[in-house]
Parts: structure tokens; sequence; C-alpha cells
């Protein structure tokens, strides 16, 4: 193994032997890893490798078993995250640790030991956030504020805290390209002042273009170090998962582009409550045969979107129709029987229940679409635990034992197992909100594969996501939603990452609003 | 006349307010106590007892909110610590408090109680019609009226309301910063307790001055819809508790009157129709209603260490 020379700098962090067990779990299995001032350090690994663990302790809100971590050369025990900030530990985390009924200057002053006064406090919020690139309103209420800001708003709490290492969590995965360009410039800025910045991330496209060093971890445990300039996306994905992922492609067959199956037409929809999205007039035709992905950043309208597809919301009947049949009114049990499959973005709780077994949770999908599973009003488990076995095979779903509670599953494997149980049905249309959501690449690959074999059958393919690798990988059209608009969806071909960057950032609400116009 | 109808309204009103405050902070910081009943009749029948037994109101009132804290003690140490459900604790709270005082009090029935003193407030009591109402009250209206104004104060313009709203927005995340969700909430229960004690010893020796078996007739319950309905606003509260202070006062005049040919049951509920309507119309605006709805209300918290 060959280990670059990064002795000539000065260690910031410098954690030995840490060690995390979860019950029978070991999360963190001795991990050794050292991070300089003004580095920005990668931490990969796949979904429940132990990452999230080791920086939770790193920043105070887990107690490691064992090991000790040493911060510019003493060893420290940091208790909890008030001792991380007062050590200069920042954290940006992935699910945003933000209070949605507070503003931003609260917000701000809850993570701060002496906020001060509040209009002071605000004052240097604009100040920082404007140096920095990022402005701010401080008074903004959260709920309103769309993702990328709330980002904003936990990075300069973060810098106000003025940090020698800032820890972020998946930051990118909520940004549009040209978001995620403004802060990669801020990162840079950082790191050149001489913070430190551990970076947790799935995309290894951008692991490569900012990150000095990677650390890998697999199963809880150090499997390599590298310079991920010198490495390839391919090459660093094969190092976490300890094997090869084999590459999906919707361009190798050419798709039959068939009837249209499913069809909305001036799809509109005001906001449920004042933190939703209301949908305004969307069109659009998906084909037999082909996959179509609505790309956009999360908050757009894709929630109440795929509610009114699935029947979850019910719209005036003409806007939406299945096969040309009118059914807006038409409940999701009505839509099921007429071939239509749905998978929801939240896979415990509203794709599965937790407490259920598997099989039960097939049963509640599947129970009038022509499976057998129920008959005179009783449920067959026998044809229950038969479909549960082969699903499981044919997706891979792992499991420590037969039939469990969809709760125990993880949660890539849980994905697997509810995009496996519509997909078992070769359902004529089907429509999945994030289907590789925080999934590793592996089961990502599975599932995208499956779902070009299933366009390519003959079916059509509706794909909300927000990750735009993904889209690109799997979609015969692309279109883009933009705060309840969607565009006109172009072929995968014509379309740049620049391009679907722009209408994220609101090209796609002018080209809706000039649809509305006709 | 009119002075003493709002003398009574505002006699009417005080128990509810202050209840309802306490109930308020307790649910802004993510708890639901549904036991507020149950910690409100335990404090009428402890402050009755211990006024009682001294001769002393003072004893009473802080022996009365030390029982309302001792309820709320037990409520906060089951589903806070065991993780009991919320709902489920409450309602057992409020059985357990009502059961408990018809034992403890069973000896105070008929017993002649003990009136609060009347403060008067030297110069603000002699203005004219303004002067008896407001200011010749006993110590607990008084009281009550600090606590609404401490607590609105507490909960926008400090760190510590600040803290306790995020508590009650997103637990998680207050945790993720490091704050004590457990610690923060166990203060908010038992300050919850501490208020349904006083608003109880209200009842038992100012409103009433006697010991009745269930004598608190619910109004623990309208605390909790009260605050409600006020959005989560401690100034809300205080009109909500007035508003049915006053409907219940004027149906009484109303029923001694007879001039109106309306069923007294009709009557009777009107208070709480009144308040209902009128609060439901004041929330009318529902973002302000959603932004001040504490997100984690009734959730269960466990750390995850």
């Amino acid at each position: 193994m060959v280990q670059h020379d990064r002795s000539n700098k000065d260690t910031l962090l410098d954690a030995r032997g840490l060690t995390k067990r979860f019950g029978d779990i070991l999360a963190n299995d001795k991990v050794d890893l050292v991070i300089n001032k003004g580095e920005i350090h990668a931490l990969l690994g796949e979904n429940g490798a132990g990452k999230s663990t080791l920086v939770k302790m790193f920043y105070g809100s887990l107690e490691p078993d064992g090991g000790e971590i040493v911060w510019e050369g003493k060893p420290v025990d940091i208790n909890n995250p008030a001792a991380a900030r007062e050590l200069g530990i920042g954290m940006v985390f992935q699910h945003f640790s933000l209070f949605e009924a507070l503003t931003v200057v609260e917000n701000i002053a809850l993570a701060l030991p002496n906020p001060g006064n509040m209009s002071d406090l605000a004052q240097r919020i604009q100040q920082v956030s404007r140096e920095y690139g990022l402005p701010l309103n401080p008074d903004d209420i959260v709920a309103d504020l769309p993702v990328g800001i709330r980002q904003r708003i936990e990075i300069v709490r973060c810098l106000l805290q003025e940090p020698q290492l800032i820890i972020m969590d998946e930051p990118t995965s909520v940004l549009t390209p040209q978001e995620a360009d403004q802060l990669f410039l801020t990162l840079q800025r950082l790191a050149e002042e001489g913070c430190a910045v551990l970076y947790i991330s799935h995309r290894l496209e951008e692991v490569k273009r900012i990150c000095h060093h990677a650390t890998i971890l697999r199963h809880g445990q150090v499997v390599r170090e590298c310079d991920p300039t010198l490495e390839t996306p391919a090459s660093l994905a094969s190092m976490m998962v300890g094997a090869d992922v084999a590459a999906v492609s919707a361009a190798e067959q050419a798709p039959q582009i068939g009837e249209t199956r499913l069809g909305l037409h001036g799809l509109s929809a005001p906001a449920a409550t004042p933190f939703a999205t209301a949908l305004n007039n969307i069109s659009l035709d998906l084909r037999a045969g082909e996959v179509v992905a609505i790309a956009g950043v999360a908050g757009n309208g894709q929630g109440e979107l795929f509610d009114a597809i699935s029947g979850e919301m019910p719209v005036a009947p003409d806007m939406v129709r299945l096969d040309g049949t009118p059914c807006g009114k038409r409940n999701i049990t009505w839509r099921r029987k007429q071939n239509a499959a749905f998978v929801p973005e939240e896979r415990l709780g509203h794709g599965a229940v937790p407490g259920l077994k598997l099989s039960q949770n097939i049963v509640l999908t599947r129970h009038s679409t022509g499976d057998k599973l129920v008959g005179a009003g009783f449920v067959s488990t026998a044809q229950a635990g038969e479909m549960e076995k082969r699903i499981k095979q044919a997706f891979d779903v792992r499991m420590s034992h037969d039939d469990p509670e969809a709760r125990s599953l993880s949660g890539g494997n849980l994905q697997k197992f509810v995009v496996g149980r519509e997909l078992d049905r070769k359902p004529g249309v089907l429509v999945v909100n994030q289907p590789t959501w925080g999934v590793d690449a592996g089961a990502a690959a599975l599932i995208r594969q499956a779902l070009i074999d299933l366009a390519r059958s003959g079916s059509a393919v509706l794909v909300i996501s927000q990750d735009l690798d993904e889209i690109f990988e799997i979609a015969d059209r692309i279109a883009v939603i933009s705060r309840g608009f969607l565009s006109a969806p172009e072929p995968a071909a014509d379309m740049t990452r620049e391009r679907v960057g722009l209408l994220m950032a609101g090209e796609a609400e002018n080209q809706g609003e000039a649809t509305n116009a006709h | 006349m009119f002075e003493a109808v709002l003398l009574t309204v505002i006699t009417a009103a005080t128990p509810i307010m202050i209840a309802a405050i306490g109930e308020l902070v307790v649910e802004r910081s993510g708890v639901l106590n549904l036991g507020v009943e149950g910690m409100m009749i335990m404090g009428a029948v402890i402050g009755f007892a211990v006024a009682n037994q001294t001769g002393s109101g003072s004893l009473g009132v802080v022996a009365a909110i030390l029982a309302g804290m001792g309820m709320s003690a037990l409520f906060g140490f089951l589903v806070l610590i065991l993780v009991t459900n919320q709902v489920a604790t409450g309602l057992a709270l409020t059985i357990l408090g009502i059961g408990f005082s018809g034992l403890i009090g069973e000896a105070f029935i008929g017993v002649p109680g003990l009136k609060l003193p009347e403060l008067f407030i030297p110069g603000l009591s002699e203005i004219p019609f303004i002067g008896p109402v407001f200011f010749q009250q006993d110590a607990i209206v008084y009281l009550g009226f600090a606590l609404v104004a401490a607590v609105a104060y507490v909960l926008f313009r400090t760190r510590l309301g600040l803290v306790l709203r995020a508590v009650g927005d997103n637990h998680g995340s207050a945790h993720a910063l490091g704050y004590s969700v457990i610690r923060v909430r166990f203060a908010a229960i038992l300050f919850g307790g501490a208020c349904a004690g006083l608003a109880g010893a209200y009842m038992s020796l100012a409103y009433t001055p006697q010991w009745v078996e269930n004598m608190t007739a619910g109004r623990g319950w309208i605390a909790l819809a009260l605050v409600v309905f006020s959005s989560w606003l401690p100034l809300r509260v205080v009109v909500g508790a007035y508003l049915f202070g006053a409907v219940s006062v004027l149906n009484l005049h109303a029923q001694a009157v007879e001039i109106l040919d309306i069923p007294s049951q009709f009557l009777s509920s009107l208070p709480y129709l009144a308040t209902i309507v009128v609060l439901v119309l004041i929330s009318a605006n529902r973002r302000l209603t959603l932004v001040n709805t504490p997100a984690c209300l009734g959730k269960p918290f466990v750390p995850d260490r």
C-alpha cells in the first residue's frame, strides 16, 4: 500500500484506536485517523461503514468505548458538543439540525456559548455571511427557506464559532450543481485560511475534485488511505465496496417507445400547509418503454407531485390519466388495479410499516392486484411468505432471520425491499420517488438496473430523484421541477448538468409560466 | 353591580389562566401533560388541608404548589425517564389525582375554610372603579398576572425561553447541539405542576373557601384546551381565560334573572362554546399557528448514547 507523505504538516486531530460498539455490532473498530491543518479530508465508505458514528465521536454526541482523541498534541475528552465547539470543532449535519419554527438568528444563537445581544449577533451574521458569499437574512423563519439556504445557515453557524475543524456530513446531497460549486469555493477558502475540513460524501467526483486526502472505512475499520486526486471515481468506489461496482447504463439498448400510459394535464394543486409547495399546471406524457426522470432540489414539490399521481392527494379527475382514463379522484388501490405501482420517498413509515413483518408489508400494497393474497376476506400467509422469499432473492435483501419486521432492516436493504415489492408485479406504470436515497453504491446499481430493465420490457417508469448522477445513468428523458413548476422533458442525450442546474435554479419556473400563458 | 360582575369574572378566570400558563410552558417544551386536572385537584385539597391545620393561608398555598409539583414529578419520571406514553400517563395522573384527593379530603368535607386575605395595593386601590376591581384582590390574582407576563418575557426574550422552544420544536437537533432535552423538559413539567397546584389552591382558598369533592369540575381540561386554541401564545391564554370567565358569570346572572326562556343546560354550556368559537376564530391565521405549534409535542425522546 502506498502512503503518500503528509508528515511535514501540522497535525490537528489524531484519533488513535477509536472503538464504538452498539449492542453486538462493532460500529467502529480501532479506527486511526489523522487530520492536518488546512486539509480537506474525505471520509468514504458504504452505508453502515461507520462514518457517522466516527464523526459523532469527534463532535461529542457519542462517547467512544475505547481509544483516544489527541487534539493539537494533547489527549482530550469530548463529552458533549459544547466541549467540541470549545475546542474549535464545528459540524454541518446531514439531516439539518435546524429549528424550523425559529428565525435564522435564533438558530445560530442556540449554537454559540455566548451569543450576546440578538441585534448585534444579527449584524455579525450578515457581515460574516456576506464575506463568505453566503448571504443570509437573520430575521427569516427557517421553515420558509429552501434547503440550499438552510445549509448556509449551518455553515455560517459553524464559521461564527471560528472553528479549526469543520465536519460536513454529505453537504451537497441537497444542493444544485451551482450551489455546490459555491460551497466548494467556500471550503477551499477555509482550507487556505488554515481550517481543516472533514468531508463525508457519496459523490466521488467531488471528492476527487476538492479533497486532499481520503480515508476509507469498511465495516467499521480503516481499509485504505489515499490521495483522491490520483484516483478515479471508479477506483474509489471499488475501494469502498471491496469489489468492482457494475456500471449501469440506459444507453445500451434503445427504448421501444409505445403509447402514453400516464398522462398529467395541467395538474395544479394549492399548498396544503404553509410549508408545502403548490403544484402549478404540470403536464407530462409518460410513454411505455421509457424512463422519465424528474430532477430537482428537495422541497420543490416532488412530494406533492408524487401524492397527486399515486392518489394520496385527490385532484380534478382530468388532471391525472392512466391509459387515458381520468382518475384524479380515484384512490391508490383503484390505480394499483389499473396496473400502476408507487414507491414513496420515505421507506420506513410511508413505504413500509415499521412494526409489521415483510410478508405483511407485501399484503398492504399487493392485496388487490391479483396475486391471490386475499381470498374471501382472509389473508393467505403462505402466499405472502412465498412472495417475500421471491423478492428477497431477486433483490438480494439481506436479513438476519427469515421474514423480519421492516424496522430491523438497514436503510439500503429496506429500500431494495420496497422497490422490489413493486417491481415483482411487473407493473405497467411505475412511479418511484428517490429510488436510491441513502443507499450504497452496490445496492443502488442493482435498483437502477432493475428500473431500466422494467422500462425495456415495455413498462413506463417515472423516477423522481435529487441525484443527478442517477438521473443521467437511467433516464431517457429529463424534466426539472422547481417551486412546483415542471419544465418540458428533454431527451437525456441533449441535456447537460449545467442546463439541469439552471432549470433547478428557477428556469423551469419561467418555462412553466410560459406554458401557462398559452 | 357592574363592578361586582367584573369581580366575579376575575375570580372565575384566574384558576384557568394560571393552570393554562403552566401547561403552555410544558407543551412549548414538547411534552403533553393531560394530568392538569389531577394536579389541580391535589393542589386544592392539600392547600385546604394545610391551611386548615396550620391556620395559615400562605402555608396552604405553598403546600398546594408543592403538591402539584410532586404530582408532576411523578409524571416527569414516567414519561421522560421510563418513556411511557404521554397521553395515557397524563390521563392516569388525572384519575389518580381525583381519587386520591377524595380520600385525603374526606375529613374536610363541610369544614369551614379559610379565605386568603385581599391585598390592597396602596394608591392604586383607591382609583374609582378600577381600584376595587383590579387592586383589591388576593395575592394569587396578582401572582397570576405576574406569571403570564414573566412567561411571555422569558419565552420570547431570553435564552432560557429560546432553548425551551428549541427543545419543543426539534428535540433531535437540540440534543445534537448539546442541550439536555430531558433536563429542560423536567423543569418545564415541574413548572406546570407548580402552576396547576397554585390554581388548585385558588379554588379551595379563594374561589370557594371550602373543600368539596371534585371541586375543580373540569377546569383543568378547559385550561388544556385553552393552550391549544391560544396557539401556545401566553397573551391569548389571558384572552381565552377571561372570555370563559365572563361567559360563565353572565350565564349565572342570566339564569337568575330568568328573562329568557332558554334551557339552563344550554346556558351552562355557553362558556365552553363561546371560548372555543372565539379562539378558533383568532387562530384562523394558520401560518402563525403552525409556527407556534411545538413540532415535537407528545413525541417521546430517547438520547442515542
